[in-house]
């Protein structure tokens, strides 16, 4: 007999989700995994998955304080061990204090424990000169978690008047993926691969013009650094931005989860909610603004946790709590990540035990990444064909390959898109796993794929040659 | 473009008047517009307000963390102030979060997440090696040997192998798939998901979703979130919170007519009621989901906690493959485990599983699918998950004292239960249900005429009234019934049984006092 539950019977929105980060190319890196542990004989000898932002899995190391606080908050008797510094000891015991029953293993409030959230509050007003509430803050079981839960406030109204969600193409799906499970509007503006991946305000009153004649726009996402892009917006931009925000009566989305990882000569973050508050008003009394961070990437890379916050900036009151409400029925993000995140907002000192080791630490980790994104871009813009713009900040790069139009041709053969055919050659090949630009977004007649800079640099380097050299037969074998 | 002229006047540009206030505010001038003060500024309409915002969100409630708890909340911040009341703290009786009212954790587990956590540790001579080994293996299963890297969206390998071995022990060799395992964030993370999925049509043919009266209000509000159709069953609490097919069938026939149910929820063991299904029921409710065409969720987050004589938890998977091929083969069910209950009290890990049997292969890719946007579970609870399904066995080093704490644990539960039982039932005007199981009293209440009437005046539900007292004059913290579901004209109120033993026969007899005294009050 036929299920309840089937592909015609279930929930539509669900059907149209697509998330290309873990998509079809995953599902088929991972059956090669399978197959090289069952000893089937392949070119390669290992699959590299540079699909997936994940640096602990590409070999990054933890920050060791992060990781001594949380395994005391988890196991106290910690305490008794001299291998531990004191500073660790203290910001342990101070966690513990702010746990129910000082435990981690209590619920917490449902926006995140009010220590930290303090201590995110404080985080930010050092990062911006602004004062920031607390009240303001919530944690979240990582960015995404806030974001989808921003968005689906936002999302009202039926036909003409259904909110309509300005993303940039190219996007990071999760985006695409809410917007469709919540049957909002996606309304596409493109970054202007030519500038750098810039963000033009003419483009976004182009699509906010567009959407207009068939929804109702009300909210603006920016990706700050860009994912999968990389492209650091300059103030100037972040400040037209807000200013057609304002004008135009669009929330503001600030994803700005790669706030750190920020690394060609002259590019700085400016967050929104400084560059928001240095216009003043009106714009920082009435442009509703919501800003996400998260601990998944950065220097920490502590993505398996899962923490996160939103602040929320001039969110209506009555919203507000209803946000509160939305978020107490899941009860609370994770604790473990919560505690995370204060050891990230709320870092060793100068003159703490701990300091020098975090500081070198994280240098470490930051100018790694920095070397790498410069190489990526270095070796990708050596071969004909590939054009790989500046990795300004972020941890992917996103070169554009010209396809011969035979490739096309076969790829469409294949009912593929011609980067995803494009891409799982590569797969095949090589047991490189990176994912095709159609995944995020691109400009007709474009063609790219998102790889990440983690693996270590050797092996990076081996990868962007091999990737390269198969550009190179694969652009032969369909001239 | 925006910014507008900057003639003379004094006033708001005219031409901006003329065009309905659309767009920033503009003045003729500057000076005009900057000597504008605070108090006399227009602040114009927010994008986002109760009006425009999502009405599936606004008709959101959640009761476990609702009014009287942000009630609860402003009380601890007055007595924090030095206000005086006339007690000296807020017990947070309202939610089941054990470690919150003071039990400890479970060494062996905290053991090895601590392992995974700082991996240093592995060298330590103060963790005992079955703790390191289990570490080792989840640790592998990571990427980078880290609990910092995403998992895959199904949640690590070998934890829901681990899980799927559990189950068949648990269900006396039934055989479980890993692949049919997802861990989640927290078993409300799993249950959403599946009623996610589960939601489609318009109008009559909207999903309907059978839940139990009384709820765990998880299910009301994600019905609400997705806009589908609650339909209400009702639990026979003169019959100690039973579950009967009769009133499930009346139930689905009623919601024939605007609905297209499609799904049957139980919670067993019951939560807010505590009632634990016998095998009989468990069979009946199965092959009226079989009859109807009915997708079944099971959640047996409390399957740990069963404390009367003649109870006995029976997994409706189990059940289920007893019952046969015509019904195991057919009947699509999910089950609901979780690291927040049982004898751990892991909630802040945000740690559980499903276990999911006859999906649709293509269901399962999109379940899958739909996860993975979400990336994973959080490692750390997916670690915790493990140690429960796969806790030390007799032989190894750990295993007496684990077993110690989990027996104390487990009768320290049982003792409470029973204790406040009997407590309520001496007082007069209250009825409490054995409490089978789970971790919660939910005793009727009789409420005088003038206390409703006095709630009505108040815009209160009489319960919610009740327990407002209860927590003005007393600062006990429960969640009135209204907040779950009950039959109409009859109160209760959820208290947790989780406070220490002499605090909680302390906190009773308040509650007997303060009850015995509203009776009076409101004669």
């Amino acid at each position: 007999r036929s299920p309840v539950l089937t592909l015609s019977t279930m929930n539509p929105a669900v059907r149209r989700v697509e998330y290309a980060v873990r998509g079809p190319i995953v599902t088929r890196a991972l059956q090669l995994e399978q197959e090289l542990r069952q000893g089937v004989p392949k070119p390669f000898t290992e699959v590299i998955k540079a699909n997936i932002g994940d640096a602990h899995a590409m070999g990054q190391k933890p920050i060791t304080f992060l990781r001594q606080v949380t395994a005391l908050c988890l196991y106290p008797e910690l305490l008794a061990d001299p291998k531990i510094p004191d500073d660790a000891k203290a910001r342990a015991q101070r966690l513990l204090l702010a746990c129910a029953g000082q435990s981690a293993g209590a619920y917490s409030a449902s926006p995140g424990i009010g220590m930290i959230c303090g201590h995110v509050a404080q985080f930010l007003q050092r990062r911006d000169g602004v004062v920031a509430n607390p009240n303001n803050i919530f944690l979240s079981t990582g960015a995404s978690d806030a974001i989808v839960s921003i968005l689906k406030l936002l999302v009202s109204g039926v036909g003409p008047s259904r909110s309509g969600v300005l993303i940039p193409i190219p996007q990071y799906p999760l985006y695409s993926a809410a917007i469709a499970e919540l049957s909002a509007v996606q309304l596409n503006y493109y970054l202007n691969e030519e500038q750098c991946w810039a963000l033009d305000v003419a483009e976004l009153r182009r699509a906010l013009t567009e959407g207009r004649r068939h929804c109702c726009p009300r909210v603006l996402c920016i990706i700050n650094p860009g994912n999968p892009t990389g492209q650091v917006q300059s103030r100037q931009c972040i400040e037209d931005v807000i200013k057609f925000a304002f004008e135009e009566k669009l929330f503001l989305m600030a994803d700005e989860v790669y706030q750190d990882n920020i690394y060609a000569k002259g590019s700085a973050f400016h967050s929104f909610k400084k560059v928001l508050f240095e216009l003043g008003p009106p714009y920082s009394e009435e442009v509703e603004l919501a800003s996400f961070h998260s601990i998944s990437k950065g220097f920490m890379g502590e993505c398996g946790f899962r923490g996160g916050y939103v602040e929320v900036v001039n969110m209506d009151p009555e919203v507000q709590q209803q946000l509160s409400k939305l978020v107490s029925v899941r009860l609370c993000p994770p604790v473990p990540g919560q505690i995370l995140l204060d050891t990230i907002v709320d870092p060793p000192r100068p003159g703490d035990p701990s300091y020098e080791k975090f500081m070198a630490e994280k240098q470490e980790v930051l100018s790694n990444l920095a070397h790498k994104a410069q190489l990526t871009q270095e070796i990708f813009n050596r071969t004909p064909g590939i054009h790989c713009n500046p990795v300004q900040g972020a941890m992917y790069s996103f070169p554009r390959i010209d396809l011969p139009p035979r490739a096309i041709a076969a790829a469409e053969a294949e009912g593929k898109a011609p980067d995803m055919f494009f891409c799982m050659r590569l797969l095949e090949e090589t047991g490189i796993c990176v994912v095709p630009g159609s995944g995020f977004g691109q400009r007709e007649g474009t063609f790219h794929f998102r790889m990440t800079i983690l693996p270590p640099t050797e092996k990076l380097q081996l990868l962007l040659e091999k990737l390269s050299s198969f550009y190179t037969k694969f652009v032969k074998e369909f001239s | 473009g925006p910014g507008g002229s900057r003639g003379g006047g004094t006033e708001p540009d005219a031409a901006w008047l003329a065009a309905g206030r659309q767009g920033p505010m503009r003045w003729s001038s500057a000076a005009e517009a900057s000597a504008v003060n605070i108090n006399e500024k227009v602040n114009r309409e927010k994008i986002l307000t109760l009006e425009s915002m999502n009405p599936q969100v606004k008709a959101v409630e959640y009761a476990v963390r609702g009014p009287i708890v942000l009630k609860a909340g402003e009380i601890e911040k007055e007595l924090r102030k030095g206000i005086k009341k006339p007690f000296t703290e807020v017990i947070k009786a309202n939610i089941g979060d054990a470690h919150a009212m003071g039990q400890r954790p479970i060494t062996f587990l905290r053991q090895v997440v601590a392992l995974c956590t700082y991996p240093n540790l592995l060298d330590s001579p103060s963790f005992p090696e079955d703790a390191k080994k289990r570490a080792r293996r989840i640790l592998q299963g990571c990427g980078g040997n880290s609990l910092g890297s995403y998992s895959a969206s199904q949640g690590i390998n070998c934890i829901r192998e681990d899980v799927a071995s559990y189950i068949e022990r648990r269900d006396g060799g039934v055989p479980a798939d890993p692949d049919n395992i997802y861990l989640t964030t927290g078993a409300s993370d799993g249950i959403s998901t599946v009623l996610k999925i589960l939601t489609s049509g318009g109008g009559k043919s909207r999903t309907g979703v059978m839940i139990p009266i009384p709820q765990y209000p998880l299910y009301s509000a994600a019905i609400s979130e997705l806009d589908a159709i609650q339909v209400n069953y009702y639990l026979d609490e003169e019959n100690c919170w039973a579950l009967d097919v009769n009133e499930l069938r009346r139930s689905l026939n009623e919601a024939k007519a605007y609905c297209n149910p499609k799904v049957l929820c139980i919670i067993n063991p019951g939560n807010p009621t505590g009632q634990v299904q016998n095998r009989k029921c468990i069979e009946d409710v199965i092959h009226f989901a079989w009859e109807e065409k009915l997708f079944l969720l099971a959640d047996e987050v409390y399957q740990d906690n069963v404390y009367s004589e003649g109870c006995q938890f029976h997994s409706f998977k189990k059940i289920l493959y007893e019952m046969g091929p015509e019904y195991y083969n057919n009947v699509e069910l999910a089950s609901f485990h979780s690291t927040s209950k049982g004898y751990m009290g892991e909630c802040g890990y945000r740690g559980g599983y499903m276990e999911v049997i006859n999906l649709h292969p293509e269901i399962k890719g999109q379940l899958v699918k739909l996860l993975s946007v979400r990336l994973c579970p959080p490692v750390s609870g997916q670690a915790a998950m493990d140690i429960v399904v796969n806790p030390p066995i007799p032989g190894e080093e750990s295993y007496s004292q684990f077993i110690k704490e989990k027996e104390s644990v487990l009768n320290n539960l049982a003792q409470k239960a029973k204790l406040t039982e009997d407590m309520f039932n001496k007082v007069p005007g209250m009825h409490c249900n054995p409490l089978q199981g789970a971790m919660y009293a939910f005793p009727r209440i009789f409420i005088p005429s003038k206390a409703i009437e006095e709630a009505k005046a108040h815009k209160m539900a009489p319960d919610m009234f009740y327990c407002m007292k209860l927590l003005e004059e007393t600062g006990i913290c429960v969640v009135p019934g209204s907040g779950f579901g009950q039959r109409e004209g009859s109160y209760h109120f959820r208290m947790t049984i989780l406070p220490p033993v002499e605090k909680l026969k302390i906190l009773l007899e308040k509650v007997k006092d303060f009850h015995i005294k509203f009776l009076e009050r409101y004669a």
